[in-house]
């Protein structure tokens, strides 16, 4: 990342990650979390659940900041987050 | 009149009023009404009374709002009760069937008046009996306790909550406009003397208890809402965990043990006044005032020589079964006076099966029977 | 480890994702029931979230919340948390919380119902309610019909709206419930979409938070009815409603918050006040004359 001036504190921020759990059975393929995650991290799969819903899968972890929209988004309960390393500011 | 804490002593007591003391006796602390003629005395005598004793008077805006309030309170944990009368007891019969499928403690009062519809609201009638039997839709039993003086009233109203909590289940007490509009001396014993059933209270931890699981005489302990339980009541047709299963073998299993629950109970339940029925060969059954009022015409009857007997309804519901087919194996015929056009007159003649005749002496309402017509009745059946 | 095993196991390492059997939030839930009855798309799902984490962060003592319900499908969120719950009769979940709260005022009692069930037969209790102000909080999940009994019109179908008891376009103009909230003397009404879950979630910690009647009205996709009759065949098409459509105006007069058919939708919270609760003002009235509070359990 350039900058033009380096932040004074740049060593002590740190972007969250997060890790992603995905319930497959629960999931009705609503497409919530997937149209709505800010990084477009999710991308419905082409994998069943035993209801024959598609459920999401995830397209590019290392973009996941866990904000947690998702988990927030989603009506059935099916997607959680948690806090994964955090990593300094390229 | 009223001061603080429950009354005790004897009083000079308009039914209503007696109804109101009787349900602050046996630990009403909760009363959500709406106005109507004749019960409006038994609301406005809570609403002075209730703040008094610690509980709480609410006016809700309707009759529907008043039997559901009830049945939050109950499950808030306090004992609860709502008074009305026909055109309102017919609001209350939707929220009166959540109260029975969901297992929930309270006393309804009914202060009959002559119906239908807005009918005659300051005069008396009996015409809501079997509407007390089958008034809510569904398969169901219920109880109805029939009073026929303020003494009575009072007496019935304590009964009445001590048989909701036992058997978890809503209680009616069919009054009427006379007894309720009566002034007559009622005798409030002190607390200790009173007969009082707590709320059966769940013996396991949370986390293994099934709401409607029933102990052996068919009633399941009641959590209350607030005590960590974390449980589920729906008025859906549901399993043991409370939970909504609605398929017709859950349904049978529920609603069956909702039914045995009340019948299998019924000889603790039912309660009967007999006199001269040794010998009778006609016997007056009656329930209310038209038991208070038939008995001059009995002891007319009686100096002509019948061999007349009276069977008061203490309790109409459960109806006593046995106890009329008995009699009319016995009897030459029932005779059965009531404020409409044959209500409780058709239990007697579906029990006593052809066996014993059944006069009906009806009244549209607005008035007691004329002693003549339920003379003449006797003379009738004696016959 | 052959190269095609190496390649596999890393990309299994690249894929920060979990297979999963259990949420979080299960413990609130009851997890026998999952999944729930709601259509795939359906917002009901959203609303019962952002309930549940603004009831986690509430710091309130979960033994003590009871949630009653009406029917309908909103009216189904009883039966899916693990609190005391109460699934009532159609439109009147308000006076049995009414009958709840006053017997123990110590419970937090929270109304969770649909827009039929607390409008339509309920409308007169929740006004009434209101007036009195009785401390509880209603969350109002408005779907534009009846859903359970297969979409029909109700008291919040914008005019024009299809429904299959409106084959021909909704005659009525609908309430406007922040404005009917507010009216009848609410301390606390806001309205949000089911997109909006942040806000949402605010909002619901705020009512919950607030003493006395606190409405909040959640604008909620039904795709498989309502939405399919009125060109929004899926939840992500109402999403996406809401998203272009949806405005914030917090402290706006009520008033201005119609909705009509593919119209804004003005969100925010429209109300926050302080009034005395019903108990308040009844303890008060009572002390002041000399009646001894006796024993209402505090």
């Amino acid at each position: 990342m350039k900058y033009w001036r380096k932040p004074l504190d740049i060593e002590h921020i740190k972007i969250p990650r997060g890790r992603i759990h995905i319930l497959r059975e629960r999931c009705k393929s609503c497409g919530f979390c997937v149209e709505y995650c800010p990084r477009n991290v999710l991308e419905t799969s082409e994998e069943f659940n035993s209801k024959g819903y598609h459920p999401p899968r995830v397209k590019d972890e290392n973009a996941c900041a866990n904000c947690g929209l998702c988990e927030m988004l989603c009506p059935e309960f099916a997607i959680y987050l948690d806090g994964g390393e955090a990593v300094p500011v390229p | 009149m009223s001061g603080d804490g429950v009354l005790t002593g004897e009083f000079f007591m308009m039914g209503d009023v007696a109804c109101a003391e009787g349900a602050i006796s046996a630990g009403c602390r909760f009363f959500a009404g709406y106005p109507i003629t004749p019960a409006t005395e038994i609301a406005e005598r809570m609403a002075e009374r209730m703040p008094r004793v610690g509980g709480t008077y609410i006016q809700m805006e309707d009759e529907l709002a008043s039997m559901i309030a009830v049945l939050g309170a109950s499950w808030g944990g306090v004992r609860a009760m709502t008074a009305t009368s026909g055109p309102g007891f017919s609001l209350m019969m939707e929220n009166l069937g959540l109260g029975i499928m969901t297992e929930t403690p309270c006393v309804l009062v009914n202060v009959q008046r002559g119906g239908p519809s807005t009918g005659l609201p300051t005069l008396v009638g009996q015409g809501d009996m079997m509407q007390a039997r089958w008034g809510s839709h569904g398969p169901y039993e219920i109880i109805a306790l029939a009073p026929s003086s303020p003494q009575e009233l009072f007496d019935l109203t304590i009964r009445a909550f001590n048989l909701s909590e036992k058997y978890r289940t809503p209680v009616l007490v069919m009054t009427d406009a006379e007894v309720g509009h009566m002034t007559e001396k009622v005798v409030i014993p002190p607390p200790e003397e009173l007969e009082t059933c707590p709320r059966r209270k769940p013996t396991v931890p949370p986390h293994e208890y099934l709401p409607y699981k029933a102990d052996d005489d068919l009633v399941p302990p009641m959590a209350n809402a607030g005590e960590g339980y974390r449980f589920h009541v729906t008025g859906l047709t549901h399993d043991e965990r409370g939970y909504p299963v609605t398929d017709a073998e859950t349904q049978d299993k529920l609603i069956t043990r909702l039914i045995e629950k009340i019948k299998k109970n019924k000889d603790d339940i039912i309660q009967l006044e007999g006199n001269g029925l040794e010998d009778a060969e006609v016997v007056v059954c009656s329930y209310g005032i038209s038991a208070r009022t038939a008995l001059w015409p009995v002891e007319l009857a009686r100096r002509e020589g019948i061999k007349v007997g009276t069977l008061r309804l203490i309790t109409v519901w459960p109806f006593p079964e046995e106890r009329i087919r008995e009699l009319s194996r016995e009897v030459k015929a029932f005779v059965v006076p009531e404020i409409n056009f044959g209500q409780i007159a058709l239990e007697v003649e579906r029990c006593a099966a052809g066996q014993a005749e059944v006069i009906l002496v009806p009244h549209a309402g607005g008035d007691v029977h004329d002693p003549k017509k339920v003379l003449e009745a006797i003379r009738r059946a004696a016959r | 480890m052959s190269g095609e095993q190496v390649a596999a196991s890393s990309k299994q390492a690249l894929i920060n994702e979990v297979s999963a059997d259990s949420h979080p939030m299960d413990y609130l839930l009851r997890e026998d029931r999952l999944p729930h009855i709601w259509c795939p798309g359906c917002g009901i799902g959203v609303a019962l979230t952002c309930f549940i984490k603004a009831l986690q962060k509430s710091g309130l003592d979960l033994d003590k919340v009871s949630v009653v319900s009406g029917i309908g499908c909103t009216g189904r969120v009883a039966g899916y948390v693990k609190l005391d719950s109460f699934h009532t009769t159609h439109g009147r979940a308000i006076p049995f919380a009414t009958g709840l709260k006053l017997a123990n005022p110590e419970l937090k009692v929270v109304v969770f119902s649909g827009d039929g069930d607390l409008i339509a037969i309920g409308g007169n209790h929740l006004i009434h309610a209101a007036r009195r102000n009785v401390d509880m909080t209603v969350i109002c999940v408005n779907n534009f019909n009846y859903g359970m009994t297969g979409g029909q019109v109700g008291p919040t179908t914008p005019v024009e709206a299809v429904t299959s008891t409106s084959p021909y376009g909704c005659f009525e103009h609908p309430f406007n419930l922040p404005y009917l909230a507010t009216a009848s003397g609410a301390v606390y009404v806001a309205r949000w979409t089911a997109l909006h879950v942040r806000r949402l979630e605010k909002s619901i910690l705020e009512a919950l938070q607030k003493r006395g009647f606190s409405f909040v009205e959640i604008i909620s996709p039904c795709p498989t009815l309502y939405g399919r009759w009125n060109k929004q065949r899926t939840g992500l098409d109402q999403m996406h409603y809401y998203h272009d459509s949806g405005v914030i105006r917090h402290g706006i007069d009520p008033r201005e918050a119609d909705i009509e058919l593919g119209g804004k939708i003005i969100e925010g919270v429209f109300v926050d006040i302080e009034k005395p609760t019903f108990l308040d003002f009844c303890r008060e009235a009572l002390a002041n004359q000399g009646i001894r509070d006796q024993g209402i359990r505090e």
